[in-house]
């Protein structure tokens, strides 16, 4: 059996049955995982040896070395190449200047995705934030609340493309007169509206049920970890604003929320970042038609659908600038967090 | 080595909904929001989150005519359910296209397992020797590592591509020939490694640094080597953290569409099920029978996971995020 997954290609068109086939790439992929593991042990064993002036640079270079190297071709080197290609033509062949970047500040069609996506970016995070802070403030004192939060958290284990074709069932719709197949359309023939609208279709509704799907990914995220905020809160706090007086939404709006203000920027930009390069439920659910188009979308399909790497790394240098602002701002959040632990 | 002291059970606050005294003030606010009003929401918000769901496992279950004519809440009348569906799409041609899901479900396995822990390991390296191996620019490095972060996924596929179908050249000097890794795990591997690194270094890092010093330097006074120290006290005092970023990163990895798109597209050979999914459901999403049972076969592995170590996901998503 070939351990070198090279080898597992030609070797799958082989495979005469599925269980082969499952059994060559389960060996290919353990033999990988054991020679990778293998490797490093030899690696250290050897390495481990060395002593004297030696061996610190030694530990150094062998135990930063591979992250080093990878985060470079991976992140650094690419991150500069996009820039580079961003100001080149369709084909990287000929140096074009700003036009790509005139060409999507001037095409109308790029302006929606860019409203879209701005859309997606306020809406979103808001509502799975507010909805995530009221669960863990609601289900904090209830019995049984390990259930509740755990139903409510599991859409977060389900990959964005499974959320979205549930979602689909859900919008799914028939003509007036045919039995109904997706739960929206049937609750609202149940309160009496014969001929409900083709959901996924109808502009702008769409990209709302759209964002629906992230926001039904998302609060169950948001409700833990603001949970646990709360929960971490210290005691006499609360103490000492009861006896100034305050108590119920005073006390949570002056004193409880104030104090887990760092968390709430946290989710609220952590969720942000998420909606803004998630495009997997624009991909599976619409492919970006009907209007819902986004940007992390577009810049998929621009660079690997039309073929405008141009375009493509143009629109990838705006998500970057777009992304950087929040994270940097989350950053510097954490790090004035940690300095006053 | 014994050496299972305390921070084997650092709980990560809030991970169990452990029972808490009731202290007043806490009461205070509870109170204001506890009613048989926000009970009914409570549970108005988890019946609404569960049901579609529900409703595509339902769906999932019926036979194909019962599909096309009737909403899946009629199965709770009318109950016809059966596995027929999952045996049609796991290994028939039941989408029109070469074979069913199975073949991409095992991708999926054998690009997870790996994309797991290949990061996991070299980011503990990397975290050791930031934290613990005094040398300079560490700091520099750490901080550029964090930054990193802020790199959008979305900006490497294209340089990535290239380099992994071209290989990388400096003029007319091949730095890295062209690999011929077309039919391979390793572009998606590779990827999903270089994408994770900069969050699993920093988590890491924050946890690898506050193991006790004095461990540490009674192992160098005995004579133990970095490689040493790293392998036989960092990695099993470091087990939880170990623990709960692999489950973060495996589900991750399990639940990408982006890389596995890019790397892999929809080639039976080495796409996973999530790329397979997208595709289908833009091309057959009629067939809610059989769409249904692929989602729902897409989702059996991550939930098994997010049932039986939810403590630990939780604690990993915790990290650095909540002060405590």
């Amino acid at each position: 059996m070939p351990t070198d997954p090279r080898l597992a290609g030609p070797a799958l068109h082989l495979a005469d049955s599925l269980w082969q086939d499952a059994a060559i790439k389960f060996g290919n992929t353990a033999g990988a995982v054991l020679g990778f593991l293998g490797v490093l042990l030899a690696v250290f064993f050897a390495a481990g040896r060395a002593t004297g002036r030696f061996s610190r640079p030694l530990a150094v270079a062998l135990m930063l070395g591979p992250a080093a190297v990878l985060l470079l071709t991976g992140l650094v080197v690419p991150l500069l190449r996009t820039v580079y290609l961003s100001f080149y033509d369709a084909d990287s062949a000929k140096f074009v200047g700003g036009k790509n970047y005139g060409w999507a500040a001037t095409s109308s069609p790029i302006h929606d995705v860019l409203l879209n996506t701005l859309l997606w970016l306020v809406v979103a995070p808001i509502a799975a934030t507010g909805l995530g802070l009221l669960l863990a403030l609601l289900v904090d004192r209830m019995r049984g609340q390990a259930v509740y939060k755990s139903l409510v958290f599991m859409p977060m284990a389900v990959s964005l493309v499974a959320a979205s074709i549930i979602f689909k069932l859900v919008y799914e719709s028939r003509g007036s007169g045919q039995n109904q197949v997706g739960l929206l359309s049937q609750l609202a023939v149940a309160v009496g509206w014969d001929d409900p609208p083709n959901w996924i279709l109808s502009q702008p509704l769409n990209n709302f049920l759209l964002m629906g799907v992230m926001v039904w990914v998302q609060t169950g995220f948001a409700m833990v970890v603001l949970s646990a905020a709360i929960k971490a809160i210290p005691d006499e706090i609360t103490e000492a604003a009861r006896l100034d007086g305050a108590s119920g939404v005073r006390l949570f709006l002056h004193v409880t929320v104030p104090m887990i203000r760092t968390t709430l920027v946290v989710v609220l930009t952590t969720i942000m970042i998420i909606t803004l390069k998630a495009f997997d439920i624009v991909r599976t659910m619409t492919g970006g038609n009907f209007g819902t188009q986004v940007l992390a979308n577009e810049m998929y399909s621009q660079s690997f659908e039309q073929y405008n790497i141009g375009r493509g790394s143009a629109l990838a240098v705006i998500l970057f600038l777009a992304v950087a602002p929040l994270v940097v701002y989350n950053i510097a959040l954490l790090r004035k967090e940690r300095a006053t632990r | 080595m014994s050496a299972e002291p305390t921070l084997d059970k650092a709980p990560g606050p809030g991970s169990g909904g452990a029972p808490r005294p009731d202290l007043p003030p806490a009461k205070a606010v509870r109170r204001a929001f506890s009613s048989p009003l926000a009970t009914a929401l409570v549970i108005a918000v988890t019946v609404l989150w569960t049901i579609p769901t529900v409703g595509l496992l339902v769906t999932s279950l019926r036979p194909k005519g019962d599909v096309v004519s009737s909403g899946w809440w009629e199965a709770f009348v009318h109950p016809d359910l059966g596995l027929e569906n999952y045996r049609s799409v796991l290994f028939d041609n039941s989408f029109g296209t070469s074979g069913g899901l199975m073949p991409y479900l095992v991708n999926s396995v054998a690009i997870a397992v790996p994309a797991t822990v290949f990061p996991l390991v070299l980011a503990a390296m990397a975290a050791y020797a930031l934290a613990w191996v005094r040398f300079k620019g560490s700091d520099t490095i750490f901080f550029v590592v964090f930054a990193l972060q802020v790199v959008p996924l979305q900006m490497s596929l294209v340089p990535l591509l290239r380099l992994f179908s071209g290989g990388a050249h400096l003029g007319s000097v091949t730095v890295i020939p062209a690999l011929n890794l077309k039919d391979s795990y390793l572009p998606v591997w590779l990827t999903h490694t270089m994408f994770a690194l900069p969050l699993a270094i920093f988590l890491l890092h924050n946890f690898i640094a506050q193991l006790p010093r004095d461990l540490m330097e009674a192992a160098v006074v005995d004579g133990a080597s970095h490689f040493k120290i790293f392998r036989s006290i960092v990695l099993p005092l470091s087990a939880p953290a170990l623990a709960s970023f692999a489950i973060f990163q495996f589900l991750w990895v399990w639940n990408d569409l982006l890389v596995a798109l890019t790397f892999a597209g929809g080639n039976p050979t080495v796409a996973p099920i999530t790329s397979r999914l997208a595709q289908l459901s833009g091309s057959d999403s009629s067939h809610w029978e059989l769409l249904s049972a692929g989602a729902f076969l897409s989702m059996i592995v991550p939930l098994a996971v997010f049932f039986a170590l939810q403590r630990y996901f939780v604690r990993g998503l915790l990290a650095g995020s909540v002060k405590g």
